[in-house]
């Protein structure tokens, strides 16, 4: 029996067939490290690192390529947006559907002397940009804000909250991890100033890819983290203070990066809304299918169009490690049960400290998948109420 | 430095980002150059630079302006470089 794999809000999996060639290609006919010499290898694989820049500028809708930095994965990219950024007597405003990649940084910055205040969430996760308004202080120096709930699926206002930041000369941070490449996100229209992604998810990259785009000038204004060689200004001891390079020390993913690259490219070709209405089909069929049993409990929004393919459920009586374990070996389906890294996600949803199973689905998820899945959640329930 | 070297010009840029940057707008030009190592007699960096004809300087300049930083432009017969 194949295995079935729901899990696609770790990481997305399988990869379409060109992520792998890509990778592939990369290691047997280039391996030169980008920005290093001046040997054509070397200079083939800059051309790399810089399509995967202009690829990703445009699927975000970035003034330009070099706005955009390379990072380990979306939590690097949140550490340099909040350690890089904050100083002693700043406030800030996040929500309380966060992942800990923003909220662990932001809690030691408290420790620090940075204000953190929590915007209290619906049990359903949704967040009401106007509550962000009466929180706003004279120091109010960012909002952080996820584009997507990992755990209920939220899609959250971030169009309205930029607006708001914008009205206040706020800065505006975005952590994209669960949406970049699975619904449109435009840096412009959406007044972001700091979009940090993940390129191992909806971009289809492997693990150790991600980035961070940040509005023109406000490099000038954030620290880097990491320190070292970036193959420019070799001449001075001093780290270079000029994009992309003051935050791309050391030798980079390149392999990776060439994997993301066909990734992103996937995505363009694929077309992003039809991503988002293939896998929004998926969880809304399968939403509607484990609703009818008795004792199941879906959690996040009701309404299709306010989610992404995250879907996170509860059995009555069942703990969700053991749903899991039951969906693995009787079903073969790939699941992640617990509190998904975001316990104040889950404090909101009303989950903690048990947390949920959630199944998420990805574009190469089948009909049948959904189906079995929701036959999976109805065996259990069975049982349960036998 | 061999005096072919006098006879062309050179774009330096911070970093090699900026400089294939450069080149991707000069192909769509269709204007001539080659990247190759910076020569050491320019600068001890070791990325790589534009080597063009100076009789291309202003459309090079022209159709780089406002689009990539250019670090420095290093004018055919400079003598007091290529010495
Ligand atoms: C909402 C959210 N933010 C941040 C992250 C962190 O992404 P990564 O593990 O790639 O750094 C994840 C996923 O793990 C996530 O779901």
């Amino acid at each position: 029996m194949d295995c079935i794999y729901l899990d696609n809000a770790a990481t997305s999996w399988p990869k379409p067939r060109e992520v792998i060639t890509a990778m592939k290609d990369y290691q047997e006919n280039l391996g030169a490290s980008p920005g290093r010499s001046g040997h054509r290898l070397a200079i083939e694989a800059g051309r790399t690192v810089l399509d995967a820049r202009i690829a990703l500028a445009e699927l975000f809708n970035a003034p330009s390529p070099l706005d955009i930095i390379f990072t380990k994965n979306a939590t690097e990219a949140l550490n340099i947006s909040t350690l890089g950024l904050l100083r002693a007597g700043d406030h800030v405003i996040t929500s309380s559907m966060e992942h800990n990649s923003i909220m662990r940084p932001l809690r030691f910055l408290e420790t620090r002397g940075v204000e953190v205040t929590v915007a209290r969430c619906s049990p359903e996760g949704e967040l009401d940009p106007e509550d962000i308004r009466p929180l706003i202080k004279n120091n109010t120096r960012a909002i952080y804000l996820t584009h997507a709930s990992n755990v209920s699926g939220t899609i959250m206002p971030v169009e309205r909250a930029g607006a708001i930041a914008r009205e206040h000369g706020i800065l505006f941070c975005v952590d994209a991890a669960q949406t970049a490449g699975a619904i449109p996100i435009d840096v412009e229209r959406m007044n972001i100033d700091l979009l940090a992604f993940t390129g191992h998810k909806s971009l289809f990259g492997p693990s150790g890819t991600g980035g961070l785009y940040l509005r023109k000038g406000l490099d000038r204004e954030i620290d880097p983290l990491i320190m070292g060689g970036t193959g420019s200004r070799s001449e001075f001891e001093d780290q270079p203070d000029f994009m992309p390079d003051k935050f791309e020390s050391g030798t980079p993913n390149t392999i990776g990066i060439a994997g993301l690259l066909a990734g992103v490219r996937f995505v363009m070709g694929s077309g992003i809304e039809a991503i988002e209405e293939r896998e929004r089909g998926l969880a809304f069929s399968f939403i509607q299918g484990i609703s009818s049993f008795e004792g199941v409990t879906v959690y996040g929004p009701a309404a299709a169009v306010k989610r992404i393919p995250v879907v996170s459920f509860n059995i009555n009586g069942m703990s969700p490690s053991d749903a899991a374990l039951f969906f693995d070996e009787k079903y073969n389906i790939m699941t992640r049960p617990g509190l998904h890294c975001a316990p104040s996600a889950h404090r909101t949803m009303g989950t903690f400290p048990i947390g949920t199973n959630r199944m998420s689905f990805g574009f190469f998820n089948s009909d049948a998948d959904v189906r079995t899945a929701i036959e999976a959640v109805g065996e259990l329930h069975d049982y349960k109420n036998q | 430095m061999s005096l072919m070297a006098r006879d062309y010009s050179f774009l330096l840029f911070k970093s090699v980002s900026h400089a294939l940057s450069a080149e991707i707008i000069l192909k769509r030009h269709e204007i001539p150059f080659k990247l190759i190592p910076v020569p050491k007699q320019i600068s001890s960096d070791c990325g790589v630079c534009i080597r063009f004809s100076p009789v291309d300087n202003e459309r090079i300049t022209g159709a780089l302006s406002c689009a990539v930083d250019i670090d420095r432009v290093v004018s055919a017969g400079c003598d007091t470089i290529f010495s």
